[in-house]
């Protein structure tokens, strides 16, 4: 059973991992990946980054896309984690985990998860600038790649 | 009444460009799918003809789940309308 999360402030990847694992023996290994704010973008300096979602939409779609990694993969256990409203450079977005007995199905369970939440689950990104200027980013053909190479089954 | 309407939110830049989060509309004649929406919105007003002129640009929910132009529509139903997603 995932454990999904829709929130404005910090993760503590520790805590999240030790939730994850406590009290089981069978996990092999732990897969993770967090995503920051960067500072760069298209060569100018962002002073915060603001997230938008569906909140009536959210949290399903984040559990089917974790149900769909529970199908192709031997998991046992996940948590996706994600942040909302403003955050600054630096900041952590998202917490992907996924546990496993085996390393291969924890990488790549953790890749696919978040290569299919970039590409469906209901998150905007509004950039700010130095300058005051403020722009809504705009979906990029590599992610929807990155997400199509999972539409085979498991490998 | 509610239950006879469409419930119809719009996020990112499209809520910005219609000044508008959410609107509740009485289920219009002839309006059947995703598509009869859009292009009934589109009819109905400058503000939605500029938003949906770029069709690519924007994608579509339906009580919560990703839709397309033929996706039914039936009146008591959610529709979402938003940009291509960007989290993570």
């Amino acid at each position: 059973m995932a454990r999904v999360l829709v929130q404005d402030g910090a993760f503590d990847l520790a805590a999240e991992f030790a939730a994850l694992t406590a009290g089981r023996c069978d996990i092999g290994g732990v897969g993770a990946f967090v995503g920051t704010v960067r500072e760069i973008s298209g060569g100018r300096r962002l002073t915060a980054m603001t997230l938008e979602h569906y909140p009536a939409m959210t949290a399903a779609a984040l559990a089917r896309i974790a149900a769909e990694a529970e199908r192709r993969w031997d998991l046992l256990g996940c948590t996706l984690i994600h942040r909302i409203g403003r955050l600054e450079p630096g900041a952590p977005i998202v917490l992907v985990l996924a546990a496993a007995a085996h390393r291969d199905a924890a990488l790549a369970a953790t890749a696919f998860l978040i290569d299919w939440l970039k590409t469906r689950a209901p998150f905007w990104k509004k950039e700010c600038f130095a300058d005051g200027e403020a722009h809504w980013v705009e979906a990029r053909a590599e992610d929807e790649a990155a997400a199509a190479r999972w539409s085979g089954e498991p490998g | 009444m509610r239950a006879r309407s469409l419930h119809i939110l719009y996020f990112a830049w499209l809520r910005e460009r219609l000044g508008l989060g959410e609107e509740c509309l009485a289920l219009p004649d002839g309006v059947d799918s995703v598509g009869t929406l859009i292009a009934w919105l589109r009819r109905r007003d400058d503000r939605y003809g500029a938003i949906f002129a770029e069709g690519r640009l924007v994608r579509c929910a339906v009580n919560q789940e990703f839709a397309g132009p033929d996706t039914p529509l039936a009146a008591g139903d959610e529709v979402a309308f938003f940009p291509p997603v960007t989290g993570g």
